[in-house]
């Protein structure tokens, strides 16, 4: 079982999301997050205080899937969130060691899906 | 000793005669001054002032009901676009926009530029327009109008205009189209005038030409990115809640404000213009609980502001039960179009300004010819249910003049605007917001 994290452009969430639900890959968390890679950003300008383009607004998917549906939730988030320019994001992929339904307490790959 | 006693009585009768002379050509001279210059009223000036103030209200809290409807990163830019024409549109009333919509006529079509930097429009009452109060007064009231309609278009091109298209677009809107259409219908000698045509405070003036041009713009612009199936839902609608609010609190002051006066007329065009709002706004809550089960928060504003741009025209002439079905047909009607229609023909008109202001305001023009009533103004009409369809016609004649001249000049500015400068933003800005990109700003803060 693996953890994807995704770091993408706020602009791109509907489009991600369409693109894992093509690929029946239902759950996710999405969290707004600030963030900077080596993209400059955009200043912002308030009277005579300028703010530097220092953290920039992102978006934060994560999700938990089967070793299966790895490439396939890689594929999906790539494609629905590039655009070619700085500040695309990054996908992290991580070794899950347990996973819990709540509900009715089942575990493993099972309580994933 | 006679001769003197006879001398000083002779000499003492022309001196009282010509006292009485002196006294009678006084009050003569006292009773011709008030009857050449009108008196000013201090109940109506009260009112049309603070009427004034009510409208130019009602800009800043549209920018709050548009703001709240759109994206975050966006909202910014609605409400710069409505501060903008609070600035632009207020100078170009004062230089030449007054003379044009209001000044003498010229061939029925607009007003010359007698009063260019309103020159000759003081502190004395103009007795075509307003008798009771100062001339600046009746202009005044006047410009809120002015700033208000080519805000309303924002509502069209929200999340996709280019700043400074923007600017230039509204400039000559204002003054190609808006100035001309007030021309028609309010200014001394505009032909819709002399035709008859009825417009309280403005259904076509206002709501039917911004409504028009915000259809244009929409069809001209294109949609936005990933419409209609990337969803954009209001970010802050408490902000819309609270942007209606205002507007309903200002309408006050552009309808009955349009009575020009503080008495009768006002508390009629008060009343009717209260009355259409509730009605309007229970019935599309009730249209969309029968609909969906339930009703929202979106639904009930929205329907309370088709209810008052349909009572606009009609607000100065109809009885409080006429403005309830006006109320219930504008929320009816415009529920079909911007809900039902909106999504079948597949238009971005993203805040539903033709929906709502085109479609409430030729609703409310039509409404005009069937419920007018002389027994609420005698200086009005009778419409069609109080026996005279000849005014339904008239005002049906006007609905399509004004619907012909705000869209094919819409589109030709539009169209001129775009060749010379662009009028859409870049995939770039519309992407990350015309907030950053159009004004480095952010609305809202995430950390501190």
């Amino acid at each position: 079982m693996k953890y994807i994290i995704a770091i993408i452009q706020p602009d791109r969430v509907q489009d991600v999301l369409a693109k894992l639900e093509e690929k029946e890959i239902h759950l996710v968390t999405v969290s707004q997050v600030l963030g900077r890679g080596r993209q400059k950003g955009i200043a912002e300008v308030y009277r005579s205080h300028k703010e530097p383009g220092n953290l920039l607004k992102k978006v934060k998917l994560e999700i938990a899937v089967n070793q299966e549906f790895v490439a396939a939730t890689i594929d999906a988030i790539t494609s629905g969130a590039r655009s070619g320019q700085i500040g695309d994001g990054k996908i992290f992929v991580l070794d899950l060691a347990e996973v819990v339904r709540i509900r009715t307490g089942e575990t493993g790959g099972v309580a994933i899906g | 000793m006679e001769t003197t006693v006879g001398k000083a009585r002779s000499s003492i009768f022309p001196l009282i005669f010509f006292l009485v002379f002196l006294v009678i050509t006084a009050l003569a001279t006292v009773v011709a001054a008030a009857d050449e210059a009108p008196k000013i009223d201090s109940g109506d000036t009260a009112w049309v002032l603070m009427a004034s103030a009510l409208v130019l209200l009602m800009t800043p809290a549209l920018a709050f009901f548009y703001g709240g409807l759109v994206r975050r990163k966006n909202v910014l830019s609605v409400l710069m676009q409505c501060f903008l024409l609070m600035c632009v549109i207020s100078i170009q009333w004062v230089l030449f926009g007054y003379s044009l919509a209001f000044g003498p006529d010229v061939g029925g079509w607009i007003g010359n530029l007698d009063w260019f930097g309103l020159k000759g429009v003081g502190l004395t009452a103009h007795a075509g327009y307003a008798a009771t109060i100062p001339h600046q007064a009746f202009m005044i009231f006047q410009m809120m109008f002015a700033i208000i309609t080519p805000a309303l278009i924002i509502g069209a091109f929200a999340e996709r205009m280019k700043f400074a298209a923007f600017a230039v677009f509204t400039l000559l809107w204002a003054t190609l189209v808006y100035d001309p259409v007030c021309h028609w219908v309010w200014g001394i000698g505009g032909f819709m005038r002399t035709w008859g045509a009825l417009d309280f405070a403005g259904g076509t003036v206002v709501h039917i030409n911004a409504g028009i041009a915000a259809l244009v713009c929409a069809l001209v612009l294109g949609k936005r990115i990933g419409y209609p199936n990337n969803s954009a839902p209001p970010h802050n609608l408490p902000f819309a809640v609270l942007g209606a609010g205002l507007l309903w609190f200002g309408w006050f002051g552009f309808n009955a404000g349009s009575a020009l006066g503080a008495g009768a007329l006002a508390t009629t065009a008060f009343v009717a213009t209260h009355i259409a709002s509730a009605a309007a706004g229970l019935t599309w809550s009730l249209i969309e609980w029968a609909r969906h089960g339930k009703p929202t928060v979106l639904g009930i504003i929205t329907g309370a502001v088709a209810g008052l741009v349909a009572i606009t025209p009609a607000s100065g002439f109809v009885n409080p039960i006429g403005a309830i079905w006006i109320g219930i047909g504008a929320s009816v009607l415009c529920y079909l179009s911007a809900v039902i229609m909106k999504a079948k023909f597949g238009y971005d008109d993203t805040l539903d300004a033709f929906g709502v202001h085109g479609v409430g305001g030729i609703w409310g023009a039509i409404a005009t010819g069937l419920f007018a009533t002389k027994t609420v103004n005698a200086a009005g009409a009778d419409g069609l249910f109080y026996g005279n369809p000849a005014q339904l016609m008239i005002q049906v004649k006007a609905t399509l003049v004004t619907v012909a001249w705000s869209f094919v000049m819409s589109f030709v500015l539009l169209k001129i605007v775009n060749a010379v400068m662009g009028a859409r933003a870049s995939e770039h800005e519309e992407r990350v917001g015309l907030d950053l990109t159009g004004h480095s700003e952010s609305a809202y803060t995430i950390l501190d």
